[in-house]
Order: structure tokens, then C-alpha cells, then sequence
């Protein structure tokens, strides 16, 4: 296997993108990675795009050859390109398909995408569209909906580990306090603890505050082989590791419902792949769909105890200028969550930490770090740990 | 110059309040009255429709000041709760008001703006000599399916406004128009409840659509914000305008007078004109309006209006009840009550 550097990134500005298609959001991402890593189209070999529901959100599929077509690439270099689809981990295996392509030796250049485009429908059909990453007979069906399924983790993780409230909500108040720093984020506003305490009830004990947006928005990274990477840019990023796990699909099979176990699986494969060990991350992106999932990421990979996070979380250890970092980028719940995307974002944001070029938001003498995309309650994840070269 | 002859607005007693209609569908009503701004809404009647409500607005409008009914070549009802999907609501007005048979009639339906697109209407009928005095109404018995956000909102009223050209109590100085497709809200043939976009129907619709047409409004005028003494925003709720005059650098002195919705709802085309009429209820001549509708689908009418002696000399303003009057006469209804009255409980006959 060869090992595999990114060296270029593109993002839109997060956000309600109304007078912005589906795809033209999908080829701006696109485009500025190209010109980030200095590379014409037609230099491209293969391409991967994330992508959870263009076909309930703006009625497309066959994604993969729209993006190749509008990227101008589908008549001219016949490019293969391919959508993966994991709901919210979609981005993640976009990006893990890329840097598998190249480890390979099956393709030198190759770009991942993530898009969605979520606010040309109602509220009511996103809920159910997003529902649609549960288990639909088991689960969607009965009206179960993904603030009520999240509840269940809270409600159980609350009862058994004792987490406050007012514990819960700090993560929104860290991540808006990131997010008010990053130029793409959808809500660049801080917060503060009773705005998070008094917002409308959603799904006991989650509050409106407690739950990432309905966003649009695209991301891309383009990775090659490293010892390649130089002739593109200064600043590769080398990718450490790549895994992705599964569970069941439904919430109420797991062994334990506030325990990721993928997010074990993936998390400890990852360390195992780039031979690192947790106190070697300086920053972690982790999947806040809500609050209470950033707390379990921190725990299920293993950088505290289960039911300690929230009292860290409390006491500044992750915040920006904290011991461990969680979510720079202002997470989910500031950055936005446009579904298909988020997993490729993720991956923007650690390299423009590791490059230092992360202005406002910077983390301190960041060198290497981690991302973790969750799809659904926990079926899919997907961790990537990333260092400077 | 063309302006206002006389005008007259109508509201249906019946009142509900916002936490009584969230207390039904089991939702935060302090919260959502706080949200939106509005803490009740008018509600009609058992027999009261877009008919009745225009008729009655055009009566008070004649109880200010008599206008000779020979001279009324024109009548335009603008609603989207006509009671007929075929036959105008604008015959019946002229009929009840003495103006026909030489006039020409026709009800207008362009959402929340039909209204002032039939004051713009007799404008130019006016100006162009084809008729002495226009009659414009705006109404509706705004609809709102159970349990979605408008019916916090959906209400009930309207105004209508005598356009001419002699002893006008209001001058329009201009007006102007920005328009566009943009499907915000919707109600399809044979539809009982109109739809809408959600959050859509305000930056890219609401907010877009005023603000082009009141800075066109500023720039052909040559003015500023502070050159008026009054404003009128189209008002769904107490947010959407509080923010729009905000922006385009209007302050809440401005919009007070004409502000109606906190206690009265979104009336929809009866929005603007009940605004417009609250606010020359309390005008004094030299007074200069500022006014910019907004209707889904989507176009924004913006009107600069300057109140002449006449509002003084040439009409009884006290002749028939004013708007504030007409907020403050009110019985209030609980929710089984308002659903009668809004013909959601079906009675055998």
C-alpha cells in the first residue's frame, strides 16, 4: 500500500443556499480544490462523491456521473466517478474510497466530494428523508425520528453516568464559540448557556439548541500518492489512517444504546493503522449531530473514561485553546450539517489546521489530527487521523 | 394630482388568542406569541366573508366622506379568499354601494398584494381620464390549515381606498413595483389551505421583495427614510416588518401607527390597506407615508403619499370607527367557538 497525502480542499459557505443548485454547489467545492492544489480538471483520474439523498432532497441520482458531467469531465476524459452513500457518513466514504483508489496504485489523482442540498423541501420531508438512515421497518415506520432517537441515547446516558443539563448544553456553547470564528460556518454567532437552556424543547431532553441544523453545502479533498504530493503543493497532509465500522442498523439492538461501538471499532483500528496512540492527537473533528454525540465520540474513542466527558466538556478541556480540541471548525451544530458533505468538511478542516492556515480558529502547534463521521445512530463510522509531512 | 378620496376599513369582532390556539395543538403559546409577535387575531363571523368585510369597509369609507356613486367608474377587490372561484366579489360591492351599472369591476388575486395592485389599477384609470374616482379594497378571511404555523396568524379584514383626483385627502406621489416568480406560497384550484416554503418565504422572498421595491422607491424619489414620518410594511407577522423597516433604516416611531398585526393578525391583501388606514386615522396634513406591500409569488407595490389639508376640511374622520376603535371591540372565542365560526365543524342541515 502506498501512502497517501492530500494536497488540495475546497468548501462552499455553509448555509440556507437558495439562489445555489445542488450541483453547482457540488463543482464550486470542487473547483477550489483544483485550484488549491494547483491541478487542471482533466489531471484528475477518478472521482468519489458523498452523498446521502439527492433523490428525496432535490429528486437526482445517478450522482456520480452528474458532478463528472458538470465538472466538465464526463464528455472529455470519461472519468470514472461514483456516489457512496452511508446518510450521514456518505462524505467519510467518499473520502475513504479516494485514499483507498490511490493506496491501491489503481490511480494517482483523485478527488472526493460531499454535497447536500436539504432546504428544497419542507421540514416535515427532511425529517423523514433523514429517517431514513435508521432502520425504516424497525424504527422510521413507528415515527421514530433522529432528535427522538438521539434523545434515547441522552436520556440513558444521562440516567446512568449522572451529565447534567447545563453540561450538555456547554457543547453547543464551545462549538458556536468555534464556529463563530470559521468564514464557511452557517451560524457564525456565539451562544451562551441559557440561550442553549431555554430554546424550544425537541425531544426530551434535547432542545433546538442541542441539535445541528438543516444545511446546504459541498466539500472536496484530493489526495495522491505522497511522494507525488510535492509537485502540488508545499503543505501535504499525510493521511494516517482510514477505517470505517458498522453496526446495527436499528438503536434498539445494540449491546449498549449510549456506547457507539463502531465508533470503538473504527477509532481503534485507526490508532492501530497509524501506530499512534490517543495522547499523540492534538485535535479531533468529531459527528455533534447532536450534543450528546460528541460527548459519546470523545469516549468511544477513547480519550476519557465513559461518562467523563461532559464534566471535561465543562471544565474548558475541549475547547479551542483546551488540552484536546474538539471541533474547531464549530462542529455540526455551528458549521452546519449538509448531510452528504460533512464527512469531506471534516477533512478540509484538519488540513487547514495542519497547515496552519486556520486564522481565528487556529489550533496551537496542531501536528496531527483525527475526524470521525458517524452515519445514522452509529451503523457507519468512519475515522481518519491525518499529520504534517 | 391623483391621491386618496376617502377611505374606510373593516374588522370582524371576534378575537382568539395565540396561546389558546397553540394550547390545542400542545404547543409553547407564550413562546409562539412572542416569536411572531402577535398575541391575538380577529376572527370572522358565522355570515361574514370577503364580501361582507369589503362592503362594510367601503361604507365607512363613504361615511367619512360622500362621493357621488355616478362618479365611481371602477371598483377592484383584491383577496385570495374570494367567496366565489367564479363571480366577482367587486359586483356585489358596487351593487351595495349604489355605483352600478356604468363602472367597470373586477376582483384581483396576487396573494398578500392584491390590494394595492387595485389601488395602482384606479391610479391609472384616474390619471388617464377613463374614470372621475376608483374604488380599491384589499381583504381576506386569510385561511391557514389546522395546526400549520399560519394559523397562529390567519385573520380577518380589509380596507378599501376611493382613488381621484379632486379635494384628495392624500396625495400618491408615486409608486413603483419589483416582481418576480418566486413560489414562497402557494394554493393550488380547488385547494383549501394555501402552502409555503417554510423559512423560504423570507429572505429570498418577503425580504428580498420589499427592500427591492422601497429602495427603488427611495432612489426614483430622491429621498431617505427620515424624510418620512410614517411607514407601512406588509405584516404576516410583528417580526417580519420590525426587521424589514430596521433594515432599510426606517425606526419603530415610523411603523407604529400603522403596525396592526400584534392584535389583529395577518389579514393578508387586508394587511397594508388596514395599516394604511390606521395610519391616516391618525395623520395630520403635511404628513408623508411611506408604504411597501408584499404579495407571494412574488411582488412588492411600494406607494410615497403625502396627507393634504383635506384630511381636515374635506372628510369626517370620526364619521365611522377607526381602526384602533374597531382592534379594541372585540369578544374573545375559545378554540371550539373559533372553529365554528371558521366553518371547521360541519353542522347538518
Amino acid at each position: 500500500m502506498r501512502d497517501v497525502a492530500v494536497i488540495g480542499i475546497g468548501l462552499t459557505e455553509f448555509g440556507e443556499k437558495w439562489d445555489t443548485s445542488f450541483r453547482s454547489l457540488c463543482v464550486e467545492a470542487g473547483s477550489k480544490a483544483l485550484e488549491d492544489a494547483n491541478l487542471d480538471g482533466d489531471q484528475i483520474d477518478e472521482m468519489f462523491v458523498g452523498n446521502m439523498s439527492g433523490g428525496r432532497f432535490v429528486l437526482q441520482e445517478h450522482i456520480g456521473a452528474l458532478i463528472s458531467d458538470y465538472s466538465g469531465l464526463a464528455s472529455t476524459t470519461h472519468i470514472p466517478s461514483t456516489r457512496t452513500e452511508a446518510a450521514c457518513a456518505s462524505g467519510g466514504l467518499a473520502f475513504r474510497q479516494a485514499v483507498t483508489c490511490v493506496a491501491s496504485g489503481m490511480q494517482d489523482i483523485v478527488i472526493a466530494a460531499g454535497v447536500e442540498k436539504m432546504t428544497d423541501v419542507g421540514g416535515g420531508e427532511t425529517t423523514d428523508t433523514l429517517a431514513g438512515a435508521a432502520d425504516r421497518e424497525w424504527e422510521g415506520i413507528y415515527g421514530v425520528t433522529f432528535p427522538s432517537l438521539y434523545a434515547m441515547i441522552a436520556k440513558d446516558y444521562m440516567h446512568r453516568y449522572g451529565l447534567t443539563r447545563e453540561q450538555l448544553a456547554q457543547v453547543a456553547v464551545k462549538n458556536h464559540y468555534n464556529g463563530a470564528r470559521n468564514p464557511i460556518a452557517q451560524f457564525r454567532k456565539e451562544i451562551s448557556l441559557d440561550t442553549v437552556m431555554n430554546s424550544t424543547l425537541v425531544a426530551d431532553p434535547l432542545r433546538l439548541m442541542d441539535c445541528s441544523p438543516v444545511t446546504d453545502g459541498a466539500a472536496a479533498v484530493i489526495v495522491c500518492p505522497l511522494e507525488r504530493a510535492k509537485e502540488f503543493t508545499d503543505t501535504p497532509i499525510k493521511v494516517l489512517a482510514t477505517t470505517q465500522a458498522t453496526d446495527t442498523l436499528a438503536l434498539h439492538d445494540r449491546r449498549d444504546i449510549s456506547t457507539l461501538d463502531a465508533t470503538v471499532a473504527a477509532g481503534n483500528r485507526a490508532f492501530d493503522m497509524a501506530k499512534l496512540e490517543r495522547k499523540d492527537i492534538d485535535f479531533v473533528e468529531v459527528h455533534d449531530c447532536f450534543t450528546i454525540a460528541e460527548l459519546c465520540a470523545i469516549e468511544d474513542l477513547g480519550f476519557c473514561k465513559k461518562g467523563e466527558a461532559g464534566r471535561l466538556t465543562e471544565e474548558g478541556y475541549t475547547a479551542l485553546n483546551g488540552d484536546l480540541p474538539i471541533n474547531p471548525s464549530g462542529g455540526l451544530k455551528s458549521c452546519g450539517h449538509p448531510v452528504g458533505a460533512t464527512g469531506v468538511k471534516q477533512v478540509c478542516e484538519i488540513v487547514e489546521q495542519l497547515r496552519g492556515e486556520a486564522s481565528g480558529r487556529q489550533v496551537d502547534g496542531a501536528e496531527i489530527g483525527m475526524s470521525h463521521n458517524v452515519g445514522g445512530t452509529g451503523a457507519t463510522v468512519v475515522c481518519n487521523i491525518f499529520g504534517r509531512v | 394630482m391623483v391621491g386618496i378620496i376617502t377611505y374606510g376599513a373593516y374588522i370582524p369582532r371576534f378575537r382568539i388568542k395565540t396561546e389558546e390556539i397553540a394550547r390545542v395543538w400542545g404547543a409553547n403559546g407564550k413562546e409562539i406569541a412572542a416569536g411572531l409577535g402577535v398575541m391575538e387575531k380577529s376572527v370572522p363571523d358565522l355570515d361574514e366573508d370577503t364580501i361582507t368585510i369589503s362592503v362594510s369597509a367601503a361604507r365607512n369609507a363613504l361615511l367619512k366622506r360622500d362621493v357621488n356613486p355616478d362618479d365611481i367608474g371602477a371598483i377592484y377587490v383584491g383577496s385570495e379568499s374570494h367567496p366565489y372561484a367564479v363571480k366577482p366579489t367587486a359586483v356585489t360591492v358596487g351593487e351595495a354601494i349604489g355605483a352600478t351599472p356604468v363602472m367597470t369591476a373586477a376582483d384581483y388575486e396576487f396573494a398578500c398584494k392584491a390590494g394595492t395592485a387595485g389601488i395602482q389599477t384606479c391610479m391609472g384609470l384616474v390619471k388617464s381620464g377613463m374614470i372621475k374616482c376608483g374604488l380599491a379594497i384589499g381583504t381576506d378571511i386569510a385561511q391557514g390549515a389546522p395546526g400549520d404555523a399560519l394559523e397562529y396568524t390567519a385573520a380577518a379584514g380589509g380596507a378599501g381606498f376611493f382613488i381621484g383626483n379632486d379635494d384628495v385627502i392624500a396625495e400618491i406621489n408615486h409608486t413603483c413595483s419589483f416582481t418576480t416568480d418566486t413560489p414562497d406560497f402557494w394554493r393550488r384550484e380547488g385547494q383549501a389551505y394555501p402552502r409555503h416554503g417554510g423559512r423560504f418565504s423570507g429572505e429570498p422572498a418577503y425580504f428580498k421583495h420589499i427592500q427591492g421595491a422601497a429602495k427603488m422607491m427611495l432612489e426614483q424619489m430622491g429621498t431617505k427614510p427620515s424624510d418620512y414620518d410614517h411607514a407601512i410594511f406588509h405584516q404576516p407577522n410583528a417580526k417580519f416588518p420590525r426587521n424589514v423597516s430596521k433594515m432599510l433604516g426606517f425606526t419603530s416611531e415610523q411603523i407604529k401607527p400603522g403596525l396592526a398585526v400584534p392584535t389583529l393578525g395577518n389579514t393578508y391583501s387586508g394587511a397594508v390597506p388596514v395599516g394604511l388606514s390606521a395610519t391616516l386615522d391618525v395623520a395630520k396634513p403635511g404628513d408623508r407615508i411611506f408604504v411597501t406591500s408584499y404579495g407571494s409569488g412574488a411582488g412588492s407595490d411600494a406607494f410615497d403619499i403625502t396627507v393634504t389639508d383635506a384630511i381636515e376640511t374635506e372628510i369626517d374622520r370620526k364619521a365611522s370607527p377607526s381602526v384602533a376603535d374597531m382592534l379594541s371591540d372585540k369578544v374573545y372565542l375559545d378554540y371550539a367557538q373559533y372553529a365554528k365560526h371558521k366553518g371547521k365543524i360541519v353542522m347538518q342541515s
